[in-house]
Order: C-alpha cells, then structure tokens, then sequence
C-alpha cells in the first residue's frame, strides 16, 4: 500500500482534476459571492469609518455561506456511482480521503478569497490601519476552520436524504465560535487594534476541531 | 459445524437488518477457494446484501464473516475485488485515469498494471474519452478491470452483466473462467444465469434472505419456493 501521504497526494490531485473539468464548485462560489458584495453595495452606502466596522462580518458570513456550496460538491461527486465504496474496500486510510478532502476545499475556497478580497476592497473602500499580513493569517486560520467541520459535516450528511439542508443546519451552530474569532479579529486589524487574542483562539478552535475531526472520520465514512 | 481453515469464506448465522428489515436471516455457508460461484435469487432475496457484507461495505448485525481466515475485513482487503451494479468509476475522468487513481489506493505505482487488465476486459488503454461518455457495457467492462486491478484472491461481483451485450457478457464470463482457473475465488450475483452454465462451479440460489440451496446445475433446487407465488 502507499503511504498515507502517497494517497493523500493522489486524491487530491485527483479532486483538482476533477474540480478543473467541472468547475461545479468553484463557479457557483463565485457568482454566490459575487452576488453578495454586489447586493450589499447597492444595499448600504457605508463612510471608509463604518465599512471598518462592517467588513469582517460582511467578508465572512459571505464566505462562510460560499464554501458551503463547495462542501456540498465534495462528496456529492463521490456519491455518484457510489465511487466511494470503491475507496471504502480498499487499503487506504480513511483519513487520506478526509485530509485531502479538506485540503481541496481549502484551495478551493481559497481561490475564492483571493479573488474575491480586491472586489471587497473595491467596493467598501477598505483600508486597514493596522497590520495588513495579520489579516493573511486571519484568513488562513478561518478558512481551515471553515472548511475542516464543513468537510467533516458533509461527510456526516452525506447519507440524510436533505444532505443540502442539513450541512448548515450542522455546520453554522459549530462555527459560531470561529466566525466570532475571525469577525473580530478582522475588525480589530482593519481599524489598528490588537487581535491577538482572537488569532489565538481561532488557532486553537482549528488544533482542537482537526484532531477531533480526525478521530472520528473513519466513523463517520463506515457509517449505514 | 464449518471450518474456518479449510474455506476460504465462511459465514456463520449471518443476519442484516435494515432498521425492521431483516434482509439476510441466518445466512450459513462456507466457500473454498478457486471456484466459481453464481448467486441467483428473485429480487429482494438478499444477495446484494450478501455481496456486500463479505466485502466490508455493511457490517453484521449478527453473526460472523471470515475471510481467508480473518474476521476483520482490513486485514485482507487487498486480496479482494469488489464491483458493484454502478460503475464505482468518476465520469469525468478516462478508464486509464481512473484506473491509475484506484491502482495508487492499493500501492499499485505501474501504469502497466492498469493497461494489463484494461486490455483483458477488452478495451482500449488510450481511450481518453471520459468513462461518462463510455456505453453502459464498456462501463461494465471498465468497472470490472477495476475490480482485478489488485490482482485479488476473491473477487465479488454484482450484476457484472448487466445491459452488456452476448458477445461481450461472453467474453467477461470467458475471463472469469481463466482467472478461476489461476485459483482465485468467484462470487457473481446476477439474474443472467444461463451466461454462467458451464463457467460457474456451483449455483448457489438465495431467497428471503437465506441460501435455500446449492446445486451444480443450472436447476433450481426442490427445496426452494417459488417467491413469485
């Protein structure tokens, strides 16, 4: 058998193929987004002041709800054909899928951030007045929280009949504390205050939410 | 009483129970090795089921599988070939693609493995249409070199005939009969019987979820109803 990390590798590969030939996830992301600082714009007319304080709500929320559409496709591409099974009876590690699962949703979502970030920027006339890398780590903690439960939820989900219904209904109450930690934190940096206590707690939610996530997929993917 | 040692599947009081259903109700069997056997029954009799439960995919709610002598499916799932009624293959990605991808699961770097049993289903290697493209019994075929990619000691088949046309349900059945002939174990759970007569070792005919008989013919056993009644 290959090592962990070998399949690991392979199935993430294998995801972005697929994801680059679809585009299923990573289309609807966009145009979800999009929407969103679209509506918002014309919704509110915010001063540089107050988009400080509104933005890292705004930003998150709007990503929170995207990624939720990528979760969804990753295992729904698994369903089909029942493919998962084909994994279930091999020698591979259950949490090879899970790691390389979360791995591609966080590229995915990702990708999204990066692209759309500048439009926020654009749009709510945001300037930070304290430290700007601060906010690449904020981003990089709360997209790993964001798409380590989401990904671990989908899997949950996967076999209830309203799958689409029930990852948020899962997923929201447990990000709560992530989402305050990553609103905050993006707050506090947009307008020059300290966010160090809530980079700390975002880091801990993603070393505690990882570990157990972990332990209990093998779980969760033999579940009837 | 069984022998566990002696055979290379055993199933001992074997129930599965969907919440009330119970679709396997004591199941006892024991299988040796390097034969052929067709599991044959009406729909709903528990061979699906069955197939599964031996490949890991359900657990028991009561009873015991060992295979090749262990109870714990990971133990041996390298020596097993599993393929069921869907393809268990991604449509967006070639036969070869997708082979490469199943073979890595099993430590399988050679692409020349992959070629080798895409070859023996009788299809081509540099096809590099998408298997979603494939026509239901390429698919089939292609489902089914997945299956023998490992190069298992067991292989579970579900339905491996179906919508595949005569000239080439005969030439998978053709292959099975060589691969049983190197002294692997076949299970092939389908409604087509009559490809399998003079492949197939024994008939084994389910019903209700239990085995109601075993026979060396294609004949249905005496002691068996006749569900449709």
């Amino acid at each position: 058998m290959s090592p962990p990390t070998g399949i690991t590798r392979v199935t993430l590969l294998k995801d972005l193929r697929l994801e680059w030939r679809s585009k299923d996830a990573i289309n609807s992301m966009l145009f979800f987004s999009l929407l969103v600082v679209v509506v918002f714009s014309f919704s509110f007319d915010p001063s540089a002041e107050e988009s400080r304080q509104i933005a890292g709500g705004l930003v998150w929320v709007a990503f929170l709800f995207a990624a939720v559409v990528a979760l969804n496709q990753t295992w729904a591409r698994e369903l089909r054909n029942q493919v998962l099974d084909a994994y279930r009876v091999s020698p591979a590690p259950p949490n090879s899928l899970f790691i390389a699962k979360t791995l591609g949703n966080f590229i995915f979502v990702s990708v999204l951030e990066t692209l759309m970030t500048p439009l926020f920027i654009v749009f709510y006339r945001l300037r930070a007045l304290g430290p700007a890398w601060q906010l690449l780590l904020v981003a990089v903690l709360g997209t790993w929280a964001l798409v380590i439960n989401g990904t671990f939820f989908a899997a949950m989900s996967l076999r209830t009949r309203s799958r689409e219904i029930m990852l948020p209904l899962l997923l929201f109450p447990i990000s709560i504390p992530a989402l305050l930690a990553m609103v905050q934190a993006t707050t506090a940096i947009l307008n020059g205050e300290g966010a160090r206590f809530w980079i700390v707690l975002l880091a801990t939610y993603d070393l505690v939410f990882t570990t157990v996530c972990l332990l209990l997929f093998e779980t969760v993917l033999n579940a009837e | 009483m069984i022998d566990t040692k002696t055979s290379t599947i055993s199933v001992t009081n074997l129930i599965k129970q969907f919440g009330r259903f119970a679709a396997l109700r004591g199941v006892t069997a024991e299988f040796s090795g390097g034969k052929l056997y067709a599991i044959l029954g009406d729909n709903g009799a528990g061979k699906t089921t069955l197939l599964r439960t031996l490949a890991g995919l359900n657990q028991p709610s009561s009873g015991e599988v060992s295979i090749l002598g262990s109870s714990k499916f990971h133990d041996i799932c390298q020596q097993v070939g599993y393929m069921a009624h869907p393809s268990l293959l991604y449509d967006e990605m070639s036969g070869m693609e997708n082979l490469e991808y199943f073979a890595r699961l099993y430590g399988i770097a050679s692409r020349t493995r992959c070629e080798e049993v895409i070859r023996a289903v009788g299809l081509d290697p540099d096809l590099i249409r998408p298997v979603g493209q494939y026509s239901q019994g390429m698919r089939q075929r292609m489902s089914l070199a997945r299956a023998l990619l490992n190069d298992p000691k067991i292989l579970l088949l579900d339905e491996p005939f179906s919508n595949v046309d005569l000239h080439s349900a005969t030439g998978m059945v053709q292959l099975l009969a060589r691969t049983r002939d190197e002294g692997k174990t076949i299970f092939i759970v389908t409604h087509q019987a009559s490809l399998l007569e003079g492949a197939a070792d024994e008939f084994v005919w389910m019903e209700f979820g239990k085995i109601v008989g075993r026979t060396r013919e294609l004949k249905r056993p005496e002691t068996a109803g006749d569900s449709t009644k």
